[in-house]
């Protein structure tokens, strides 16, 4: 039997990996990315609370999640296009065009 | 068994997601999402979780990921020699610091709580899916609508956000 803190412990890495996408990474579409695997985490982190608990609830929320995550690839990549046409690289330290 | 299953994708996922974020090409980066997704879904199968082992599957390597290379092979991007943000390396060191005291909290941890209603043997006896639609559509129906109502509002934001804008030649006359 694999104990819970195991897979906490996989979700905290992943986590973390993801948040270190978010802050060195410099492409914007990677950085979403980045954003994907700490939602995945977070989902292990539920699921896994929701079979040792027994309890449905976290993987409702992990559904929800999922659902929110497909909402913000759709609207970031949309962002992305905008940003792009405007001959703008994807660099987001490049991008300045809320700045003023 | 199910500890080495659980090795062996918790440590392909973790591996998935440190070549999402370190690898250069921005595809290769994508298929190695794609590699994390699926190794996710198999730790939900691990936890009795089958239902949502079908949606990750579906919607999130079906249907997102494909979304996220889509426009990665719209944009033709170039991958510059610069692919991390200038000062990477002052995060790196305080990063792991932290993480590697938070793992040891977690795993130090106990993590006792109270029980809920659903037992493995009642989810294993009717099914994941089952359970998870008896309690989506009765205790958590607003949630459900909230969701559905999110995501008519991020696709009409999309098509508006991604539309072509008409040419501004109709000048003002003043």
């Amino acid at each position: 039997m694999v104990p819970l803190s195991a897979y906490v412990a996989v979700s905290a890495v992943l986590f973390i990996t993801g948040l270190l996408g978010v802050v060195i990474r410099r492409n914007f579409i990677i950085v979403l990315m980045s954003v994907e695997i700490m939602l995945n985490a977070a989902n292990i982190n539920l699921v896994a609370f929701s079979h040792y608990l027994e309890s449905m609830a976290g993987q409702l929320v992990a559904l929800f999640i999922i659902a929110i995550a497909a909402g913000e690839a759709a609207i970031g990549l949309a962002i992305i296009i905008v940003v792009f046409r405007g001959k703008i690289s994807t660099n987001v330290d490049e991008m300045n065009l809320l700045k003023w | 068994m199910v500890l080495v299953f659980f090795a062996y994708f918790a440590l392909a996922s973790i591996a998935a997601g440190v070549m999402t974020v370190s690898l250069k090409n921005p595809v290769h980066c994508g298929l190695a999402l794609l590699a994390l997704l699926l190794h996710v879904s198999g730790l939900f199968i691990i936890l009795n979780a089958e239902f949502l082992w079908a949606v990750q599957v579906i919607v999130y390597a079906g249907a997102i990921l494909v979304l996220y290379l889509f426009v990665l092979m719209l944009m033709n991007l170039k991958t510059d020699d610069r692919y991390f943000h200038s000062s990477y390396l002052y995060f790196l060191v305080p990063a792991a610091i932290g993480s590697l005291y938070v793992l040891a909290l977690l795993i130090r941890s106990p993590f006792g709580g109270a029980k809920g209603d659903a037992p493995a043997e009642a989810i294993l006896r009717d099914g994941d899916t089952h359970a998870v639609g008896i309690k989506m559509f009765s205790e958590y129906l607003l949630q459900f609508e909230i969701v559905g109502v999110f995501l008519l509002g991020a696709v009409i934001g999309a098509i508006v956000l991604a539309k072509t804008p008409k040419p501004a030649n109709k000048e003002r006359k003043a």
